[in-house]
């Protein structure tokens, strides 16, 4: 196990003791700040504490409590309908763009609040990047202004031109791409579009990263790829990846959580959740019994 | 086999029957466009479409003032009603669910539905009373309130065309709902815009009846927005009307010119559309 687990470990106790107790009276927004440092010294990137979300009256997500380590990869797993994509969406607060949709708790990238009522969303989805399910290149737009787009239209300046052409090697997409820059973002294949997704969100520089999925749509040899390039981009970035696929969470993440009816069942480093789960639902599921 | 029999018979019968239904509805269309032909055809020639009109009797003359006079009011109308019906047509897609919404579309509905002859009488209600005389503006105003509509309706359908998930991708950049709207979404649906608008504007070219006492008319060539205009759905009303058989066939000469302008916009529009969907593929 890496210093980087165990620094999670020791600094939540066990989010599954917590589960089914009384969450405990919500801290007022910004109290937070300064959370105390963890005992391995390495301050946690993202921490969610009882974190609920509800579609209308459905609640969606119940009483999350889970911490992310910087330049770490966190997967989330469970079957459909499990909160564990409602979970990623309250991240960046697309969460509460759908119609009647709420959340609620405390949720901290590097100890600042994101949940607060005088955070604005549109500034912290710049600091929180993210990636679909499936490929969305602006199909009006060539793949150079595809990569410039966050930048283009929120008025960031610098020298694009080097922009595009760092965060498309970072995508592993320079090669094939750079004699083409001015064509159609949409005469890339679908793996290409989405290495060219991942590139427009990192070129607004954020710190975290969400992805949602983001190899589904694409055949095995695309998705070995993405899976590739997730590992190179946790050296910079710290990436919650929401995934179906077990054997990919076992292959990219440091964590894993184990979401089942808006419950998180249990979260631990993801060598011990696949090899040794403390919970039977988490067994029964990575051992292929549901789900 | 019997039963067999019964039934070829039916579904023969049926594909006869359907068969003859699309000739019957056939009929009226091209003996239309037969008779605008064979009647317009012989009155066209380079200079019935630059030259003015002449009296009754008088050789040559033309409908160039009011070829320039329907352009220069759809024109008028066009800067009125392309931001109204545009941005009302956004509105309805992204934020359309609400009361105002359901209002919006309603009354986009109804307005649709009004005969135009009413809406030459607002225009002049709101306009030629004021001014105390016709002119382009109070027919660009009447041709604007035709086409605001059926733009906000076709402007809406195509926005919500668009995928949500590039809505998503812009938000998730840190884009501003409405720079989302205005710099994502709308490019996208562009394509099915233009080929509204196109629409809209050879709809507003073929209307008489907001012009009729709105712009009336004018002899001469006019580009003044205060002063009467001529156009050519009234020309050719007046021509028509007219006891004289040197001014219907001029009537029958402008009804072709019109139905070539409307004719070139649909096409166009037309293949716009299918351009547009063949690069999507």
């Amino acid at each position: 196990m890496s210093p980087a687990y165990e620094a999670a470990m020791n600094m939540e106790p066990a989010p599954e003791n917590r589960l089914f107790a009384d969450a405990g009276p919500d801290r007022p927004a910004g109290t937070a700040t300064g959370a105390p440092r963890a005992a391995g010294g390495v301050e946690p990137k993202l921490r969610v504490r009882d974190l609920n979300a509800w579609y209308g009256s459905n609640h969606a997500l119940r009483h999350v409590s889970l911490t992310v380590p910087p330049r770490s990869v966190m997967a989330a797993i469970g079957p459909s309908g499990c909160g564990k994509s409602t979970f990623l969406r309250c991240l960046n607060r697309m969460h509460e763009l759908v119609p009647g949709a709420r959340a609620e708790g405390t949720l901290l990238i590097d100890g600042q609040d994101l949940l607060g009522r005088d955070v604005d969303p549109v500034s912290l989805r710049r600091r929180v990047g993210m990636v679909f399910q499936r490929p969305n290149p602006f199909p009006t737009m060539s793949i150079r202004d595809n990569v410039a787009a966050g930048l283009k239209l929120n008025r960031i300046g610098g020298n694009h031109d080097e922009i595009v052409e760092r965060t498309l090697k970072q995508a592993a997409l320079w090669d094939e791409v750079k004699d083409r820059l001015g064509a159609s973002a949409l005469s890339l294949s679908g793996g290409q579009q989405q290495r060219l997704c991942i590139a427009r969100a990192l070129a607004v520089e954020p710190e975290v990263l969400l992805m949602d999925e983001p190899a589904s749509a694409l055949d095995p040899i695309a998705t070995a790829k993405i899976e590739d390039l997730i590992h190179e981009l946790k050296e910079r970035y710290t990436i919650v990846i929401v995934t179906h696929n077990m054997q990919q969470a076992a292959r990219v993440s440091d964590q894993t959580a184990f979401f089942y009816m808006g419950e998180l069942v249990e979260v631990g480093p993801t060598e011990r959740i696949f090899t040794n789960p403390g919970e039977q639902r988490t067994e029964d599921y990575v051992t292929g019994k549901f789900g | 086999m019997n039963a067999v029999f019964g039934r070829k018979l039916v579904d023969r019968f049926w594909t006869a029957a359907s068969g003859l239904a699309v000739l019957v509805a056939l009929v009226p269309l091209t003996s239309l466009l037969w008779l605008v032909i064979s009647h317009g055809a012989a009155g066209l020639s380079p200079s019935f479409f630059v030259n003015l009109p002449t009296p009754v009797g008088e050789p040559g003359g033309g409908v160039g003032n009011a070829i320039v006079g329907t352009f220069y009011m759809v024109g008028i109308a066009s800067l009125i009603a392309l931001p109204i019906g545009l941005g009302a047509g956004v509105f309805l897609a992204e934020r359309g669910n609400g009361k105002l919404g359901h209002a919006v579309r309603f009354t986009a509905e109804v307005l649709a539905g009004v005969p135009s002859i009413v809406v030459g009488i607002v225009a002049y209600g709101l306009v030629v009373a004021r001014m105390k005389h016709f002119s382009a503006l109070a027919g660009g105003v009447a041709l604007s309130l035709v086409m605001i509509p059926s733009l906000a309706r076709s402007t809406e359908e195509f926005v919500r065309l668009v995928p949500s998930t590039l809505r998503e991708a812009s938000l998730a950049l840190g884009v501003p709902s409405w720079k989302t709207s205005l710099r994502v979404i709308l490019p996208t649906a562009m394509g099915g815009i233009v080929t509204a608008v196109l629409l809209a504007v050879a709809r507003a070219a073929g209307e008489t009846a907001p012009l009729l006492f709105t712009a009336l008319n004018n002899q001469y060539w006019n580009l003044d927005p205060g002063q009467p205009t001529a156009s050519l759905t009234v020309q050719i009303y007046n021509y028509a009307i007219s006891p004289y058989d040197d001014w219907h066939a001029k009537a029958w000469s402008a009804a072709l010119v019109l139905l070539l302008v409307v004719g070139a916009l649909n096409l166009l529009a037309r293949f716009l559309s299918r351009s547009r969907m063949e690069g999507a593929r």
